[in-house]
Order: C-alpha cells, then sequence, then structure tokens
C-alpha cells in the first residue's frame, strides 16, 4: 500500500535510497491547523475555567486547581471565551474536512484501527514499554499507532459534543442529558481535554525520538527510508 | 511503480510541498494586534449568528422535581455592584416604553395579576457554576400582551435600579420559560435576587438575567447591547 515510491539517486556517489509519499497534502495541512487551533482552545479553555476552577456547588466554592495566568489565553474571562467561541469553528471545520477527505480519497486505510489490527497492539506495546523484540512492520502506521491515530480523532469528537452539550445544554439538551445534564457534561470536556494533552505528551515523546527525517515527513510528506520498505 | 529521480530534483519536490501549507500562514493573523480584536469580535458575532438561528422558541429548558432544587440559602447572589440599591418597593414602578400601544408606569400589583408560573430550572452563569432553583413570577410574552408590544420588533430592553442594564432577543422574550420573576422558592424576592422584579430565563446564561428592573422598552434598534456584552461577552448567550 504504498502508492508512491521514488527511488532518489545522488548525482556524486551514484548511491540510491527510496523514499515515500505517506502524507497527502490534506492530512499534512489538517494536523497543522489542527496543532494551532487545539492549542487556542486548550490555553482559552483553561482562561475561562480559571472563572470557576471547580466542579462542585457554588456555595461554598471549593478550587480544584489554580491554573497559572501564565498558560491562559485572553486575558481575562470574556477574552477566554472569544477565543474559544471563534477557534472552536475552525477546529470543527478542520476536523470534518480530515475525515472527510480520508475518506473520500481511501486514504483513512493507511491510519484507521481495524479488528485485524489487534493482535498487533500487544507486540508494540512489549517493545516500546517492555524492551521486548521489535516486531516487524510492513505499514506506514504499526498497529498501535492506528489506535492512538484513531482514538484521538474519537476524542476530539467527544470534545466537540461535550462542548456542545456546555455551550447549549437546553438546545442540545438530549446530548447533555446523555452526559448526565450540565453539570456532568462541563466535568466530561476537561476530562476529555485532558485525555487529548495526554496523547499530545505521548505524540511528542514519539516524534523526538523519530528523529528529523520522520518530523520533516509531516511538513513535505515524503519519507526517506521508511523502516517498513522491503529492502 | 517505481521511479528514479536526482537528489537534487528531490530537494525541488520537497520543497514544493512545504510551500504548499504557506495558506496556514493565515492563521498567524490572529497573532498581530491591530488584526486580533476584529477577528475575534467576527468569530463571536459568528457564534451569536449561529446561536440565534438555531434557537427553538418552542423548545422548553429542562424542568427538575423539588427534591432536586438547591436550598434557598445556597443560590449564589452575582451582583455586578451592590447587593441591595435601595428601591422603595412601596412607590416602585415598571417604567414601559418604545414599540407598545401603552406605555407608561405598571405597578407589582399588575403584573401579578397576570397568570402566575413557577418552575424548577437551572441557573447557568457564565463562570461555569449552575444551580437548580425555583423561580415564579409572569410569563414575559403575557406581560408583553398587557402593554399591547410589536413583538415583530426586534429587542426587549430592561433597565435596572443599579445601573446595570439588558437587551433580549424577541424570540426569547416570547419564549414560555421567560418570566418576570418576582419570586424564588415561593416567596417574594429578595433584595439581593433582585427585588421586587428580575428576569428569569432558563434559556439564557446569568448575566442576561437582569435583576431589580425599573425601565422596559420593545425596540428595533440598540443603542448599547449590555452591561457585560459591551464589555465583549457574546450578545446572544443563549444555552
Amino acid at each position: 500500500m504504498h502508492e508512491a515510491v521514488i527511488e532518489i539517486e545522488s548525482p556524486k556517489t551514484r548511491e540510491v535510497e527510496p523514499a515515500v509519499y505517506e502524507h497527502p497534502w490534506a492530512v499534512r495541512f489538517s494536523h497543522w491547523l489542527n496543532a494551532v487551533s487545539l492549542l487556542v482552545m486548550v490555553a482559552s479553555g483553561f482562561q475561562i475555567f480559571r472563572a470557576f476552577p471547580s466542579f462542585g456547588a457554588k456555595i461554598p466554592q471549593k478550587d480544584l486547581l489554580h491554573w497559572p495566568k501564565a498558560f491562559a489565553l485572553g486575558g481575562w474571562l470574556g477574552g477566554g471565551l472569544q477565543w474559544h467561541l471563534t477557534f472552536m469553528w475552525i477546529y470543527i471545520a478542520t476536523g470534518l474536512f480530515y475525515l472527510g477527505y480520508q475518506m473520500f480519497s481511501r486514504n483513512h486505510r493507511q491510519v484507521l484501527f481495524t479488528p485485524r489490527d489487534i493482535r498487533g497492539v500487544w507486540p508494540m506495546v512489549h517493545y516500546y514499554f517492555f524492551f521486548g523484540p521489535k516486531p516487524v512492520v510492513r505499514e506506514v502506521y504499526n498497529p498501535l499507532q492506528k489506535l492512538a491515530y484513531t482514538s484521538v480523532v474519537g476524542l476530539g469528537v467527544l470534545s466537540v459534543a461535550t462542548g456542545l452539550a456546555v455551550w447549549k445544554p437546553v438546545q442540545f439538551s438530549w446530548l447533555a442529558w446523555m452526559m448526565g445534564g450540565f453539570h456532568w457534561a462541563r466535568i466530561w470536556h476537561f476530562a476529555v481535554m485532558w485525555a487529548i494533552l495526554f496523547f499530545l505528551l505521548g505524540h511528542l515523546i514519539m516524534v523526538v525520538l523519530h528523529g528529523w527525517n520522520n518530523f520533516a515527513s509531516m511538513l513535505t510528506g515524503w519519507k526517506k527510508n521508511p523502516e517498513y520498505l522491503e529492502r | 511503480m517505481e521511479a528514479r529521480i536526482d537528489s537534487r530534483k528531490f530537494k525541488k519536490v520537497t520543497r514544493r510541498e512545504l510551500l504548499k501549507l504557506a495558506p496556514l500562514l493565515a492563521v498567524g493573523a490572529f497573532g498581530i494586534p491591530k488584526l486580533q480584536e476584529p477577528l475575534l469580535k467576527a468569530g463571536l458575532g459568528f457564534s451569536d449568528w449561529a446561536s440565534a438561528r438555531g434557537f427553538r422558541s418552542g423548545h422548553l429548558a429542562t424542568t427538575f422535581a423539588d427534591s432536586e432544587l438547591a436550598p434557598f440559602e445556597k443560590f449564589p447572589i452575582n451582583g455586578y455592584d451592590v447587593a441591595d440599591p435601595g428601591v422603595d418597593l412601596e412607590k416602585w414602578t415598571l417604567t414601559v416604553a418604545g414599540a407598545v400601544q401603552k406605555p407608561g408606569d405598571y405597578t407589582l400589583a399588575q403584573i401579578q395579576a397576570l397568570p402566575r408560573k413557577r418552575q424548577n430550572t437551572r441557573h447557568v452563569c457564565v463562570e461555569g457554576w449552575d444551580v437548580i432553583g425555583r423561580f415564579g413570577g409572569t410569563r414575559l410574552s403575557d406581560f408583553l400582551k398587557l402593554i399591547g408590544a410589536d413583538t415583530t420588533a426586534r429587542f426587549i430592553t430592561v433597565e435596572c435600579a443599579d445601573d446595570y442594564y439588558e437587551s433580549l432577543d424577541m424570540a426569547t422574550a416570547l419564549h414560555p420559560q421567560t418570566l418576570l420573576c418576582y419570586e424564588m422558592y415561593d416567596q417574594a424576592l429578595t433584595r439581593e435576587h433582585g427585588a421586587p422584579v428580575r428576569l428569569n430565563i432558563p434559556t439564557k446564561v446569568g448575566y442576561k438575567q437582569a435583576k431589580y428592573l425599573t425601565n422596559l422598552s420593545v425596540t428595533n434598534v440598540l443603542d448599547r447591547v449590555g452591561y457585560w456584552e459591551d464589555q465583549g461577552y457574546s450578545r446572544f448567550y443563549g444555552l
């Protein structure tokens, strides 16, 4: 399933190495736009949270944590809401564009976690966390990556659903009801954000561990000498 | 399908792919101080427009059983400056003006002569807290009928004894759960909660539900939207 494999020849040494076009433009564009809007949503979300940093009653108010102002966007509650209610449209539009592209181009096969990937998950976990042997990978994404990337898309959908229930608990009363009402929807919205941040932490660690060639592929689409190519 | 290309040509290919991401730089406009404010204003405006479009006038906010009510003492009091602006409850009237057939001063007795509605609904504050309370009063729509309001007008505006002011879209004003509220927990409204009359709107966030009403007007044009809206909060903020 490597659509575009080419061989690059060095004019001096005549050495040849393969390169694969891994990430189509739509995927790269969505990835980076989403990276920006996700950060804005999280930082402005914390600004909004600072106005009532609790999930209990207002009287008496027991604060859950004091989020530092330096890591909050917008300056005050009204500013935080402006950023949040502006970038949510970009966040949603990017998600729809990405999902639409993946489905219609059939590129989702590269990344969507399916039942046949299940048995490959444990060997990857064993390798990453318990120093097990390195499993043979024949695809752009290994089963654990597919699981992570598929789950985080699910979390993205949940972040929008819980957010809608917090923003419009009356118009979307069925959504709020599914989450246990407005009060619980706010708790779920917060929990989903931490789940996404947890993914992001793992994602960034893996990016650092895999180095420049891998990182550059999300900018140019091309990856030189991917390990999954049979040589 | 394997092609072989020169490494210099490959560099050109990857550079071109990188340049194709240039449209992303447009997001940088949000980082330019001069553009930031109008862009965020447009974003908030779009959210308000979508909210007004999505508002369903027949859709009711969830109501709750008496057992789910927060105790009255635990119902928060959020005044914007004073807890008691010193309204003379004996002489109080609601002054009505604008696109109405019968402008003038209306007494509490006149308002209370209209059918009374009581409802246990959730009060949601823009800050994020919420509380389920019991409210009683007359439907704003009934009062608008009494004063002969032109309900094709776009807005209701209110002014308050503490200089707070608010405005309401007509669809929300006519919603069956929107009350001219003079009771909480079956008792006359206390001063801290906005005596003698406040707005209770289960389909709106808390700051739209003004207290200590003194003036009400029906209009098509807003000179100002509301105390918080004019500082940058959402002007519609329907729940």
